[in-house]
């Protein structure tokens, strides 16, 4: 694989669901995208632009209709055989008939990992995600943004190069979601993982990614992508900078382009 | 940081009262319970003796006569576990109480020691003339419990197989589970000797068709819950296994079997008491002699000259069926973590 290939190609991927019948709505029409290795994209959009059924798609969870998603120069079904990404959800989805370390031990109990490297592995990812003291604490008796950092680290448990996140703090209050927002970029760039982050907010997207890819719905198309080249690490006070609010301010114009286009038509 | 997340946590509770304290309790609510209960039945009983069982209200009789026979005194029923189970011996001191229980156990095995006690129990056979009704009571309940724990073992086993099965291939699901719910809605009465006449054409033991039975009236609400259990889980917790690319029986043991679990403990605390009726109900067409059905049966036909013996059999065929819905239960605390069951 030469050095400059993406790490994820979206190849003119369509998704239409019901195919066949009245009820048939196309999710997602004709989309092209390259992500980098190390780089950190957010899919922006409404809800119903299918930002979520095309994350799907790159996990192989879901197929396309047309169009093809390679990952690592795999196809997608073949790249998830081969457990080539981590996968959260907006809801922690952590079982709840296990402790937090055998949460994180999930993913390699399933990839029959040795029972010592199963431990070893998991004592380092509650390192990473500063819940080494939980360990045999129930999902249930955690907050919602202490579950959702053992979603963190159980996706990433078995080293995958790629994360992919639905939505993952949209169920957290304000103040811990920018705190997870932080907890997410010191990840990241300790592990240096390449994350496809779904959202529909907007100052979110911009804090946190090199790239916003801004989408719209019915059909779900992309409409922009915006580079965000705020300085990294990005800190507090990147929240304050004049220059977040122009990024803002751009994604939020492309968002309402679309908005315009669409009730012309 | 640490101490924040620490603030996170729900407060563990950490009362200044005792280990024992809940179970305490509970025991209390439960006597508490059964003491109501006794006033209610005293109570109903005296008023009722006291107007002679007219209402004051025109010419409406109580809806139960609060006479002996219909009600009788619960010091009456509880002393009728003490007293000789034939009719024209009765014991008129404690002493005489004491010795029924003991020297039974003298007569037919020489020597008291508790193997002998448990093996008295367990063999119908050495009837002694002045048993006191509690030991018949409790030898017939561990007898009935016997065919009811093999029907509730075999009858959970198929009722599994069949929620995994049906859970997997729903289009299995459509089509039989018709007939599942149709075999339940058959009287159990009905069907009860024909298995008897099946199973002796086939050579089987008495009690081994009484546990057929019974693992007909149990199968049915695992099998329910059993389905219900396996589709339980989130869609998403389903594809976080995709994602890992489980294989299908990954996903059945490590995701949808503990997931069902408390489901399926839900069916077994039920199943547990209905095995119990199946195996009295199906004592009594296949003439089995030592078990609860036929005490019942023949407390029954000599209701009127003492119906406490038969109040005495009732309560202690419910106290079996609550006993092995209990057991369960604590199997269940064992396997279940706490935050998980579906009921307390």
């Amino acid at each position: 694989m030469p050095e400059n290939s993406p790490i994820i190609s979206i190849q003119g991927v369509s998704k239409i669901y019901n195919q066949g019948k009245d009820s048939r709505v196309s999710a997602l029409d004709n989309i092209h995208l390259d992500i980098h290795s190390g780089e950190f994209v957010s899919l922006l959009g409404p809800s119903g632009c299918g930002k979520s059924t095309l994350l799907r798609l790159i996990g192989d969870l879901l197929a396309p209709s047309s169009g093809a998603v390679l990952m690592n120069g795999k196809a997608a079904p073949q790249a998830r055989h081969d457990r080539d990404y981590g996968m959260v959800f907006q809801q922690a989805t952590l079982y709840d008939w296990r402790t937090v370390s055998k949460n994180v031990q999930l993913p390699l109990e399933v990839m029959d990992y040795p029972r010592e490297r199963r431990e070893a592995r998991t004592r380092e990812m509650l390192k990473l995600v500063q819940l080494e003291e939980f360990g045999k604490h129930y999902p249930w008796q955690l907050s919602g943004g202490m579950q959702q950092r053992v979603a963190i680290a159980r996706a990433l448990a078995f080293a995958p190069s790629i994360l992919l996140m639905d939505e993952p703090f949209g169920a957290l209050d304000e103040m811990t979601r920018e705190r997870m927002q932080m907890e997410l970029l010191r990840i990241w760039e300790q592990t240096k993982t390449t994350v496809v982050f779904v959202t529909h907010s907007i100052p979110e997207a911009v804090f946190l990614s090199s790239r916003v890819v801004v989408m719209s719905a019915r059909p779900g198309r992309i409409t922009g992508i915006i580079d965000v080249d705020l300085p990294r690490p990005r800190l507090f006070e990147t929240r304050e900078h004049p220059h977040f609010f122009e990024k803002i301010t751009e994604v939020r114009e492309c968002l309402r382009r679309e908005e315009v286009k669409g009730a012309a038509a | 940081m640490a101490v924040a997340q620490a603030l996170e946590l729900e407060p563990t509770a950490q009362s200044d009262k005792p280990r024992w304290w809940p179970a305490a309790r509970r025991a209390l609510a439960f006597l508490v319970v059964v003491a109501v209960l006794c006033v209610l039945w005293e109570g109903y009983k005296a008023v009722g003796m006291a107007i002679d069982g007219n209402l004051p209200c025109g010419q409406t009789r109580m809806p139960i006569c609060p006479t002996d026979t219909s009600m009788p005194h619960l010091w009456n029923i509880f002393g009728a576990l003490f007293q000789p189970v034939r009719r024209g011996s009765e014991f008129i001191s404690v002493e005489d109480i004491f010795q029924s229980i003991f020297i039974p156990l003298q007569r037919c095995d020489k020597k008291i020691s508790f193997v002998n006690i448990l093996q008295s129990l367990f063999k119908p056979t050495e009837v002694c003339p002045v048993e006191p009704l509690l030991i018949v009571l409790i030898r017939s309940a561990l007898f009935t419990w016997g065919e009811a724990a093999a029907g509730f073992v075999i009858g959970s086993l198929i009722g599994f197989m069949l929620g995994a099965i049906f859970g997997r291939f729903l289009l299995l699901e459509r089509s039989l589970m018709p007939y599942i719910v149709a075999s339940q809605t058959v009287p159990l009465l009905a069907i009860a000797p024909m298995i008897v006449i099946w199973g002796s054409r086939l050579g089987w033991e008495a009690w081994w068709s009484v546990s057929i039975i019974s693992a007909y009236l149990t199968f049915f609400p695992v099998t329910i819950n059993t389905l219900r259990g396996l589709r339980s889980p989130d869609p998403t917790a389903v594809e976080l296994m995709r994602s890992y690319a489980a294989s299908e029986m990954q996903i059945l043991w490590k995701l949808r079997l503990p997931a069902a679990l408390p489901y399926i403990f839900t069916a077994l605390k039920v199943s547990a008491t209905i095995s119990v009726i199946g195996a009295i109900v199906g004592e009594l067409p296949s003439g089995i002699p030592d078990g609860l059905g036929r005490v019942l049966l023949t407390f029954s036909y000599y209701y009127i000259s003492g119906p406490e013996k038969l109040y005495a059999a009732i309560l202690g065929a419910a106290a079996l069926g609550i006993l092995f819905s209990v057991i369960v239960a604590q199997i269940e605390k064992l396997v279940v973590p706490e935050g998980r069951r579906l009921e307390g």
